[in-house]
C-alpha cells in the first residue's frame, strides 16, 4: 500500500473503489437519494392522513393507479407506509448513517491507510446499492410493494391471499433485505477489525475519538443482530414457498383452511426485535459518536467525562441485546416475562441520561461556534432527551397497553430515529463535507435548512403523543370515522402541513450539499481547528490518506481549551510538553 | 392545479439558486470563509435558540391545555390505577422534559462563541457523574416498582365468577361468543369453518356439514376436471393408440404384451373411449389451461386433506359425562354490537382466524393481541354504564368501541365493534335475545 497517485480508470476510481472516502460518498450519495423517496412516501400519505379522503391532483399526477382521482388508494397508503419505514430505518439511517461515516471517519480518527480490506467493504456497497435497486423495483410488481408495515409480521406478510401487497413484492422485499444484511455484515466486520488492528501508533483505545467507539459498538450489535434478521427472513421465506409452517398454526383465509399447523407468529416477533430494538441503537450510537465529536469541537471543550460517555455507549449497547420483547407487550405472551423486559428497558435511561448529563455539562461554560453542524448537534441532544422521555412510559407495560400501537408510538420512535439520528447524519455532513468533497457547505443555507427542520420536526411529531393518548391507532388510512378522536383530529391538518413545510426545506440542503461538491469553497486542511487526525490529511483526496510516514499520536482527542496550551486545540499528534501528563 | 405546484417548486429552485449565488458572491468579496461565522451570525443564532424555546415550550402548555383531555375517565377498574400512573409519569417526563431543555437551548444562548474568552477546561467530575448516575437510577427504580405493581394487579388471573365473553377477530370484523347455559365455551377448531359456523364450533352437525360442504366441493371440482376437452382427447388418443397399436408403433415390440392382455382389460378401453365419446358430442365440455387444471388437482389434494383432518376430529371424543361436541350447541353468536354487565369482572378470550389482529378498547385501557393458533386473554372490570358516561360526557351519540389495533389488510382501518355495558338486568335480557348457535341439521 503506498501514497503514490498512481493513474486510475473512471470505473477503478468512481464504481468499483476499494478507497474508504469514496466508498463512504458512495454510501452518503446512495442513502441521500433514498432519503429522498423516503421523504416524499411520507408526504403523499401524509396528504391522506391530514385531509382524508380529499382529492389530490398532484397525488394522481405522481402515483397514477395508485391514487384514482387525486385521492391515495388504500393499498398503496399501506405499500407506501411500509417502504417509506423500510427505507428510512435501514437504507437512509443504517446503510447511510453508519456506511458513511464509519467508512470515512475510521481509517481517517484511527490514523490507518484505508480499511482492512478495501475489497469487501467495496462489496458491502455493492450488496448494499443491489439491495436498494431490489427494494424500489418492488415498488413496481403486481399487486405492489410489500405492506404489512415495516416489521412485516406474518402471518400477514406469509400468505399472498392476506392482502394484495403479500404477493411478490414482499418475496422482492424479503430477498433486498437479505442483500442488505449481507451488506451490513460485510460492512461490520471490517470495521471491527479495522479498528482493533490498524490504530496507529500512540492510539490506544482510551484516546480512541468517541466518534470511533460509537461505530465500533454499532458494528458489533450489527455484527451480532442482523444474522437474526436474516434466519428470519428465510424461515418466512420458506413458509412463503416451501411449505414450511414457522409461523403459521390454525389459519382459515380466502375459504380454505390451510395446512399449516403448528407455528407461532409470535416466534417471528422474538426474532425481528431481536435484530430491531439493538437496530434502533445501531442507528442512534453514530448519530451520537458524530454528536460527542461535534460538540466537543464547536464548544471548544473537552466532551465531559469521556470514560463515562465511552462506558454508557457499551451500557447502551449490552442493554439493547436484552429488552426486544418491550415491543410485545399485548402479544399474550407471559406477563411475569413481560416485567423482566420492563426493568431492563428502563435500565438504558439510566446510560442515556448520563449521555445528555454530560452533552450538557460539555455545552456549560463552553466558548460555542453556532455552526449548522453544531446547531443540529444541540438539536440532537435535545431531541434525543425528548424522545428518550417518552420511551419511559412506553417501557412500562402497564401503560404501553394504552398507547401501543397509536400514534403515541409513533412519535416517539421519530423523535429518537427520525429526528436525533437525522440531526446526527446532518450534522455530520456539514462538518466532515470538506473531508469528503475538499470544499465547504454554505453556512447561511446550512442555517436556514436547521431552523426549518427543527421547527417542523417538532411539529410534525410533538403533537402526535397527543393524538395516541386519545386512543388514535397507527397504520389507519382513515381515521376520521371514529368519534371519540375527533377532539385530536384537528391536529393532523396541522401535523401534515408541518411534514410538507419540512420536507420542501431539506430542498435547501439538496441545493446547498449538491452545489458545494462542485462550487463550493475550497476547504482549508482544518476548518473547524478540531484535534483527531482526519484534520492533518491534505485536502485532496489521495490513497493511503497520509502523504509521509503515518501520524505518531500523543494525546487524547480532546484537549481543547488546555489552559497549558496557548491554542484552544491541541492536535493529537502534538507531543506532551515537558511536565504535562496526558489525559 | 398541476401547473401552479410545477411552478412553485420551479420558482422555488431558482430562488434558492440565487440565494446561493448572492451568498458565494458576498463571501468572496468580503473574504469571508464558511467556517468564520460572524458575530452577527452567532448572536442571531443564539438568540433563536431562546426564540425557539419559548415556542417549543409555549406550543407544548397550549397542546397540554387543549389535547389534555385526551380520553375520558376510564370506564374499567385497572383502567383508573393505569390512568393514575400515566398521570405521575407524564407529570416527570414532562418535568425533565422542560428542565433539560431549557439547560439544552440556555447554554446555546449564554455560551455563544466570543473570541475574547476561552472555554472552562473541564474534562470530569467522579462526584457529579456519580450524582446523575443515582439519581435517575432511584427514580427509574420508583417508576419500575409502580409500574409492575400496576402491571401485575391488571394482569392476574381472573376469578371465577367472572363473565367470559370470547372475541373472535377476521379480516375484517369481529364476532363476540358468550357461553350458554352451561357455562361453558364449545370447544372450537379451524378446519370446521364454513359460513353458517363462522368459528368453527365443534358439534356433530358442524362436522357433518363441514365435510358435506367440502365433498361438494370436491365433486365439482373432480366434475370440471373429468370434462376437460384437451385432457379428454388426449386420453382417446392413448387409448385408441392401446387398442390398435399397429397404427402408429412398431407391431414386434408390444407383441408379447398384447397377448397378455385379457379380454376384460379391452372391454374396458373400449366402454371408456366410449364414454368419452358421449361426454365430447354431448358438449358438457369444459376447457382449461394446463396450469389451471393443475392449480384444480392441486385445490383437490388440499381439499381431501382437510376433510382427512375433519375426519381425525370426528374420532375424537371428551369424556367426562357431557360430550364436548354438546356444549358449544348453546354458545351465543353476536355481530356488530356486543354487551357487558355494568361492576362485573370480564375476562376477554382472544382469537383469530387469519392473521394478527389487535383487539383494542381505548376507553377500558385494554389491548391485546388476536394471534391465530394461539388464544389471548384480557381481563377487565366495568365501572360505567354506556348511559352514565354519556351524561358524563354530556354526548348522547357516545359509544364504548372496540378497533382493530395490528396491521391486517387493506380495510383495518374499518374493523370496529360498538360495546353497551348496562346493568345486569338489562343485559341478561339482552343476552337471552341473542341468537343461539345451532348448526344446520342435515
Amino acid at each position: 500500500m503506498g501514497n503514490i497517485n498512481h493513474k486510475e480508470s473512471f470505473i477503478s476510481k468512481y464504481i468499483f473503489t476499494h478507497d474508504h472516502k469514496m466508498i463512504s460518498k458512495q454510501f452518503l450519495i446512495t442513502a441521500v437519494v433514498m432519503g429522498i423517496l423516503g421523504v416524499t412516501m411520507s408526504v403523499l400519505f401524509r396528504l391522506q392522513l391530514g385531509w382524508p379522503g380529499e382529492s389530490f391532483a398532484i397525488l394522481e399526477t405522481f402515483l397514477g393507479k395508485w391514487a384514482p382521482g387525486g385521492v391515495l388508494d388504500r393499498n398503496a397508503y399501506l405499500a407506501l407506509v411500509t417502504i417509506h419505514g423500510t427505507i428510512m430505518v435501514f437504507f437512509v439511517l443504517t446503510a447511510g448513517l453508519s456506511g458513511t461515516f464509519s467508512n470515512l471517519l475510521i481509517p481517517l480518527q484511527i490514523g490507518a491507510r484505508d480499511m482492512a480490506s478495501g475489497f469487501l467493504n467495496m462489496l458491502s456497497y455493492w450488496f448494499f446499492a443491489i439491495s436498494c435497486v431490489v427494494m424500489v423495483f418492488s415498488l413496481f410488481v403486481e399487486g405492489g410493494a410489500a405492506s404489512a408495515g415495516w416489521t412485516i409480521y406474518p402471518p400477514l406478510s406469509a400468505l399472498p391471499q392476506a392482502m394484495p401487497g403479500s404477493g411478490m413484492g414482499m418475496t422482492l422485499w424479503l430477498v433486498s433485505m437479505t442483500l442488505f444484511v449481507v451488506s451490513s455484515l460485510l460492512g461490520s466486520l471490517n470495521y471491527i477489525v479495522t479498528i482493533i488492528n490498524l490504530r496507529t501508533k500512540g492510539m490506544s483505545m482510551t484516546r480512541l475519538p468517541l466518534t470511533i467507539w460509537a461505530f465500533l459498538v454499532t458494528a458489533i450489535l450489527g455484527v451480532l443482530s442482523f444474522p437474526v434478521l436474516v434466519s428470519a427472513v428465510v424461515l418466512l421465506l420458506m413458509d412463503r414457498m416451501m411449505g414450511t409452517a414457522f409461523y403459521l398454526s390454525d389459519i382459515f383465509i380466502g375459504g380454505e383452511a390451510l395446512d399449516a399447523t403448528g407455528g407461532s407468529p409470535i416466534l417471528y416477533q422474538h426474532l425481528f426485535w431481536f435484530l430491531g430494538h439493538p437496530e434502533v441503537y445501531i442507528v442512534l450510537l453514530p448519530a451520537l459518536g458524530i454528536s460527542s465529536e461535534v460538540i466537543a469541537t464547536n464548544s471548544r471543550k473537552p466532551i465531559f467525562g469521556y470514560k463515562a460517555m465511552v462506558g454508557s455507549i457499551i451500557a447502551i449497547g449490552f442493554l439493547s441485546f436484552i429488552v426486544w420483547a418491550h415491543h410485545m407487550f399485548v402479544t399474550g405472551m407471559n406477563p411475569f416475562l413481560g416485567s423482566v423486559f420492563v426493568f431492563t428497558t428502563l435500565l438504558i435511561a439510566i446510560p442515556s441520561a448520563v449521555k445528555a448529563f454530560n452533552y450538557i455539562t460539555t455545552l456549560w461554560k463552553g466558548n460555542i461556534r453556532l455552526t449548522p453542524a453544531m446547531l443540529f448537534s444541540i438539536a440532537l441532544v435535545s431531541t434525543f432527551v425528548t424522545g428518550g422521555l417518552t420511551g419511559i412510559i412506553l417501557a412500562d407495560s402497564a401503560l404501553d397497553v394504552t398507547v401501543h400501537d397509536t400514534y403515541f408510538v409513533v412519535g416517539h420512535f421519530h423523535i429518537v430515529m427520525g429526528l436525533s439520528a437525522i440531526f446526527g447524519m446532518f450534522s455530520g455532513v456539514y462538518h466532515w463535507f470538506s473531508k469528503m468533497f475538499g470544499r465547504m457547505m454554505n453556512t447561511k443555507l446550512g442555517f436556514v435548512h436547521f431552523w426549518f427542520t427543527i421547527v417542523c420536526g417538532y411539529g410534525v411529531f410533538f403533537p402526535m403523543h397527543f393524538v395516541g393518548l386519545a386512543g388514535a391507532p397507527r397504520r389507519y388510512y382513515d381515521s376520521s370515522s371514529f368519534e371519540f378522536i375527533d377532539s385530536v383530529m384537528d391536529l393532523q391538518p396541522i401535523i401534515s402541513t408541518f411534514a410538507i413545510i419540512g420536507s420542501l426545506a431539506q430542498l435547501v440542503f439538496l441545493f446547498n450539499f449538491f452545489y458545494s461538491i462542485f462550487r463550493g469553497q475550497i476547504a482549508t486542511q482544518n476548518p473547524w481547528q478540531a484535534n483527531t487526525l482526519e484534520w492533518t490529511t491534505p485536502v485532496e483526496h489521495i490513497h493511503g490518506n497520509w502523504p509521509g510516514a503515518l501520524p505518531e499520536v500523543h494525546r487524547w482527542a480532546y484537549d481543547y481549551s488546555n489552559p497549558e496550551h496557548e491554542e484552544d486545540f491541541v492536535i493529537q499528534t502534538t507531543p506532551l510538553k515537558e511536565g504535562e501528563t496526558a489525559h | 392545479m398541476k401547473l401552479l405546484i410545477l411552478l412553485v417548486i420551479v420558482v422555488g429552485i431558482i430562488a434558492v439558486a440565487q440565494l446561493a449565488k448572492i451568498y458565494q458572491l458576498s463571501a468572496r468579496l468580503r473574504g469571508h470563509r464558511e467556517e468564520e461565522i460572524s458575530e452577527a451570525d452567532t448572536r442571531l443564532q443564539g438568540s433563536l435558540w431562546i426564540v425557539f424555546m419559548f415556542v417549543l415550550f409555549g406550543t407544548t402548555i397550549w397542546q397540554f391545555v387543549r389535547y389534555g383531555d385526551y380520553l375520558p375517565p376510564s370506564a374499567s377498574l385497572h383502567g383508573e390505577a393505569v390512568d393514575t400512573l400515566m398521570n405521575y409519569n407524564l407529570a416527570l417526563v414532562i418535568f425533565v422534559f422542560f428542565v433539560i431543555n431549557a439547560l439544552i437551548f440556555v447554554f446555546s444562548y449564554k455560551y455563544r462563541y466570543d473570541k475574547n474568552r476561552k472555554a472552562h477546561f473541564y474534562p470530569h467530575d467522579n462526584r457529579l457523574e456519580l450524582i446523575w448516575t443515582v439519581i435517575p437510577s432511584i427514580v427509574l427504580a420508583v417508576i419500575i416498582i409502580y409500574g409492575l405493581k400496576t402491571w401485575s394487579e391488571m394482569t392476574g388471573p381472573a376469578s371465577d365468577d367472572a363473565i367470559r365473553v370470547e372475541l373472535y377477530s377476521k379480516q375484517f370484523d369481529w364476532t363476540a361468543r358468550y357461553s350458554g347455559d352451561n357455562d361453558e365455551f364449545g370447544a372450537t377448531n379451524f378446519n370446521l369453518i364454513t359460513p353458517s359456523n363462522p368459528l368453527g364450533i365443534i358439534t356433530q352437525e358442524g362436522i357433518d356439514q363441514a365435510i358435506l360442504k367440502i365433498e361438494g366441493k370436491i365433486s365439482k371440482l373432480n366434475d370440471a376436471l373429468t370434462s376437460e376437452k384437451g385432457h379428454l382427447l388426449a386420453e382417446k388418443k392413448e387409448l385408441e393408440s392401446t387398442l390398435h397399436p399397429s397404427d402408429d408403433h412398431g407391431h414386434s415390440d408390444h407383441g408379447d404384451s398384447h397377448h397378455e392382455i385379457s379380454e376384460d382389460y379391452i372391454n374396458n378401453l373400449k366402454s371408456r373411449l366410449k364414454a368419452i365419446d358421449d361426454i365430447l358430442e354431448s358438449g358438457t365440455t369444459t376447457i382449461m389451461t394446463d396450469a389451471a387444471y393443475e392449480a384444480k388437482e392441486d385445490k383437490i389434494y388440499r381439499l381431501k386433506r382437510h376433510r382427512q383432518r375433519i375426519l381425525e376430529l370426528k374420532n375424537y371424543q371428551l369424556g367426562e359425562g357431557l360430550n364436548a361436541w354438546e356444549v358449544g350447541e348453546d354458545d351465543r353468536i353476536v355481530k356488530s354490537e356486543f354487551h357487558l354487565p355494568i361492576g362485573r369482572e370480564i375476562e376477554f378470550i382472544f382469537r383469530s382466524r387469519d392473521v394478527l389482529h389487535s383487539a383494542f378498547m381505548p376507553h377500558f385501557r385494554a389491548q391485546m393481541n388476536t394471534v391465530p393458533g394461539l388464544p389471548t386473554r384480557f381481563k377487565i372490570t366495568t365501572t360505567i354504564t354506556t348511559d352514565s358516561m354519556r351524561t358524563i360526557l354530556d354526548n348522547p351519540d357516545f359509544n364504548y368501541i372496540l378497533l382493530c389495533n395490528k396491521i391486517c389488510g387493506s380495510a383495518h382501518f374499518n374493523m370496529s365493534m360498538n360495546i353497551v355495558v348496562e346493568t345486569q338486568e338489562e343485559y341478561d335480557a339482552w343476552l337471552s335475545k341473542q341468537k343461539v348457535y345451532i348448526a344446520e341439521k342435515n
